[in-house]
């Protein structure tokens, strides 16, 4: 399979995101740092298949977060998502 | 008394403990794909690689001046900071000391970028003196995209997210500044050996 055909929609990582959240995340928006475009954590594109999940804008495929797993710890990097919006859980 | 079966495991794959092999990883013998975007699209005609930075003028091949330059065949053991590691990998490039060659700096660091926005930070030391290399061939064959092709960098004594795929160049820094892994999480440094994986290893 290419890497193409093996990414993954932001459905992918609600449950990483539950953890991090402590709440259901994909339907939040997310706004895109790069263009500004806005889409559900859902519709989003994600890559699993590397050191740590990158998740992309569909439109402009800028990183919209990365999210490191290791040693008991998350690192997330949320730079390229310039605002998520979500209602309270 | 219980029998108690130390060699039972299920599925849990081996932790080999050769010599060759860092802690805490295992040996594969695919070749798996690990990626971070999409693969870029690249047209050779258009390709260069360059060094710039810390260097009086940037230096800059094209792809058919990179592949007229003397090539080394090395075989190397590499080892993918999620656990795997595969022995004996056969690789074609040019060295980065023949790069390097006659080049006058004063950056002790370097950032290796790539196409698509990849990028990876690693001291100058440890990709001259015959440790790294710009490769266009796996197995005897042109380098495939997904595995970083036409070019990709090859740094094999650190983690193998050090060696970028779909480079296009190396940036020559007075101080060492974090790359895509290494700012959110990842060891700046990344020895396999001392398991480097995350901040503060």
């Amino acid at each position: 399979m290419t890497v193409e055909e093996r990414r993954l929609d932001g459905n992918a990582i609600g449950g990483l995101l539950r953890e991090i959240f402590t709440m259901e995340m994909t339907a939040a928006q997310a706004t895109c740092a790069g263009c500004g475009a806005i889409n559900a954590v859902g519709r989003v594109i994600v890559y699993v298949d590397a050191p740590g999940t990158v998740v992309r804008c569909p439109e402009c495929e800028s990183v919209l977060m990365r999210i490191v797993h290791g040693r008991g710890r998350y690192w997330v990097d949320m730079s390229g998502t310039r605002s998520l919006e979500f209602a309270e859980g | 008394m219980g029998f108690i079966s130390r060699g039972f495991r299920g599925k849990r794959r081996d932790v080999a403990s050769s010599s060759r092999v860092p802690p805490g990883q295992y040996v594969v013998t695919d070749f798996p794909v690990l990626s971070a975007g999409p693969t870029p699209r690249v047209n050779l005609d258009k390709w260069t690689f360059t060094i710039e930075g810390e260097i009086d003028e940037p230096k800059r091949w094209t792809w058919k001046e990179l592949i007229a330059l003397p090539s080394e065949t090395v075989t190397k053991d590499i080892h993918c900071v999620t656990k795997w590691s595969k022995l004996d990998t056969i690789w074609k490039g040019v060295s980065v000391d023949k790069l390097m060659d006659g080049v006058d700096t004063a950056a002790e660091f370097t950032t290796i970028f790539s196409d698509g926005g990849y990028t990876t930070n690693l001291p100058l030391d440890d990709i001259t003196g015959n440790k790294a290399w710009v490769v266009y061939e796996f197995d005897g064959q042109p380098l495939p995209p997904e595995h970083g092709g036409p070019v990709r960098f090859l740094v094999p004594h650190l983690y193998f997210w050090k060696s970028a795929k779909w480079v296009r160049g190396i940036r020559l820094e007075k101080e060492d500044h974090p790359g895509f892994w290494e700012s959110n999480g990842y060891n700046m440094y990344g020895d396999p050996w001392r398991e480097q994986r995350y901040w503060g290893d």
